[in-house]
């Protein structure tokens, strides 16, 4: 690894499709991502590396593009934000049916409407059932290495699944912050090359993602959730992989002082930085106060949620979209819906913040730490709003 | 840490002031953040910018809201925004303008540590723009010690080019010539 160089983490997500051998990028640009666009086209313009930018008149067309490249056996990469990836949702689940290890990243902002161009995760929990490997990077230093990793794992032959990772739109994608870089060399020794199990190809004619009857779609949905599912395993064994190589771990579900914690907060993406401190102030203060950080949303880690959250009594979960009409916020939802049967499972707090850019400080998260406390029910809140 | 708030217009650089701000700090070792107050961009509206350096990794990512030092870009918003705001108790701030300290304080009923210098005369000579960015830069160089005036060298080339001996040139006036009253 080199030393630390800095650099905002939209073009360092662009640097990292750079070393990553890829065939075929079809980006449409859209604020907070553009950056992404911009950059990766100028490195394939100014020939740093071969390959193919499609220059497409919508996200609807470079996902479809990006499905055609993925068939034809190249390694292709999209990335997008909030109302671009609401356009290639109708594409997504034709995509992971298809099993094509299209690599995708999501520069999370707010989906309209209103129009609000600012961070949180409206845009990728509608896509929550499209069959995708879901994941989100906590810092810089995550989009790079998440990035790479995304092909390997999309790409294994135990997986064959497209991934999103979603970085926070400004808050990660707009950020200069001090990075490291793996050398061309060390990338290309953890990334092997695709070996695609079917390919599209004019003179050996084959069809892909073929009409269902109703006697086979039932057993094609199966397949797919089931291969989502089993992907857990091969993505633990990759980012076992990579830390062996780089020295940094990745876990499905990353804990940071849970020992002895009775209470703990839940993030996802980038706000978990800003709730450690958080945390580092509340055990300082001899509050028992822990972070679990959910990397992986899809397939949904449960078995190592169960693990982190052990001895926990409350779970402050920070939902940054909300299912209009019903039982909160999506992560909270789908915590409590997994966790029902569970003798042991804690009260769950349903925290809904951070909503089209508004500002998520430490001492809300503090805040948020005390109010939970004196909640008596499970229902949710919509932190800070004004009524 | 240290956290720095710009107050600029839109098109002034700002971001390219805190982008060169922690691209050097970074090149020392430090840990750096650099980021513009987050949404579209609007040439001539008031708009703000943030750094945070430190010797540590920086977990916040939340805004800046008690900055440590205030740079003022353009002279017009003293009056038109609260360039003060939430600035802590023993914090310092940086003017660009022409006029005497006593002008600034009484205007801004401000007591604390205050450092000006005239960096659109400087910039219009040197450069031949009235555009104070990487001249500010210097004058937060000799006020706050937080850099290493040779470690904004790299970026300046970098992002400059050919003109780059020219930013230098002015940032190091600004650097000289900037007045800091206690």
């Amino acid at each position: 690894m080199g030393k630390r160089i800095g650099m905002e983490v939209g073009i360092a997500a662009a640097e990292a499709v750079g070393l990553c051998n890829i065939d075929v990028a079809a980006v449409y640009p859209i604020t907070p991502q553009s950056h992404i666009a911009e950059h990766l086209s100028d490195i394939v313009h100014d020939g740093r590396i071969d390959a193919e930018f499609i220059t497409v008149e919508s996200e609807h067309s470079s996902i479809s593009a990006c499905a055609g490249a993925s068939a034809t056996g190249a390694r292709v990469y999209t990335a997008t934000s909030s109302q671009g990836l609401m356009y290639m949702h109708e594409i997504l689940p034709i995509v992971s049916a298809m099993r094509l290890p299209v690599v995708m990243g999501n520069a999370n902002r707010a989906v309209s409407g209103p129009l609000n161009i600012w961070n949180d995760h409206t845009d990728i929990m509608p896509q929550r059932d499209s069959g995708w490997i879901v994941m989100h990077a906590e810092n810089g230093q995550e989009v790079i290495d998440m990035t790479i990793q995304s092909f390997k794992i999309a790409e294994h032959a135990d997986v064959m699944l497209p991934t999103v990772l979603n970085m926070d739109g400004f808050q990660l994608t707009h950020m200069i912050e001090p990075l490291e870089f793996p050398t061309q060399a060390e990338v290309n020794k953890f990334l092997p090359d695709r070996v695609p199990y079917a390919t599209l190809h004019p003179d050996k004619p084959m069809s892909m993602g073929c009409f269902n009857m109703p006697e086979i779609f039932t057993e094609t949905l199966k397949a797919k959730d089931t291969a989502l599912i089993n992907s857990k395993k091969t993505i633990v064994k990759i980012w076992n992989e990579w830390e062996k190589q780089f020295g940094r771990a990745y876990k499905p579900v990353e804990t940071y002082k849970t020992k002895g914690a009775d209470t703990m907060i839940l993030t996802m993406g980038s706000m978990g930085e800003t709730a450690s401190v958080a945390v580092d102030e509340l055990r300082k203060a001899g509050k028992p106060i822990g972070l679990v950080k959910l990397r992986l949303w899809r397939p949904f880690p449960l078995e190592e949620l169960r693990m982190a959250i052990k001895g926990c009594k409350t779970l402050i979960v920070m939902d940054r979209a909300v299912s209009f009409g019903g039982a909160g916020g999506p992560v909270a939802t789908e915590i409590k819906s997994l966790l029902f049967h569970d003798k042991d499972r804690p009260r769950i707090v349903d925290f809904i913040m951070g909503l089209g850019g508004r500002d998520v400080t430490v001492e809300n998260f503090i805040d948020m730490v005390a109010r939970a406390g004196k909640k008596k029910d499970e229902s949710y809140e919509y932190y800070g709003v004004r009524e | 840490m240290i956290e720095v708030r710009w107050h600029g217009r839109g098109g002034q650089g700002a971001v390219t002031s805190v982008e060169l701000l922690a691209l050097a700090a970074i090149e020392e070792g430090k840990y750096a953040q650099g980021f513009p107050a987050f949404g579209p961009e609007r040439r001539g509206a008031p708009v703000m910018a943030y750094n945070r350096i430190s010797e540590k990794p920086i977990k916040i990512r939340s805004g800046i809201y008690h900055p440590d030092v205030v740079v003022v870009l353009d002279p017009s918003l003293i009056g038109l925004v609260n360039v003060t705001d939430g600035l802590k108790p023993g914090g310092l701030l940086v003017i660009n303008t022409a006029k005497p300290a006593k002008d600034l304080r009484d205007k801004l009923k401000y007591t604390g540590n205050l450092a000006t210098v005239d960096a659109t005369h400087i910039a219009r000579e040197e450069l031949g723009v009235p555009i104070a960015n990487t001249t500010m830069i210097g004058a937060v160089l000799k006020a706050t010690k937080v850099l290493k005036f040779e470690s904004l060298d790299a970026p300046i080339e970098e992002r400059f080019g050919r003109i780059a001996a020219r930013n230098k040139k002015a940032l190091k006036r600004a650097y000289d010539n900037v007045k800091i009253a206690k």
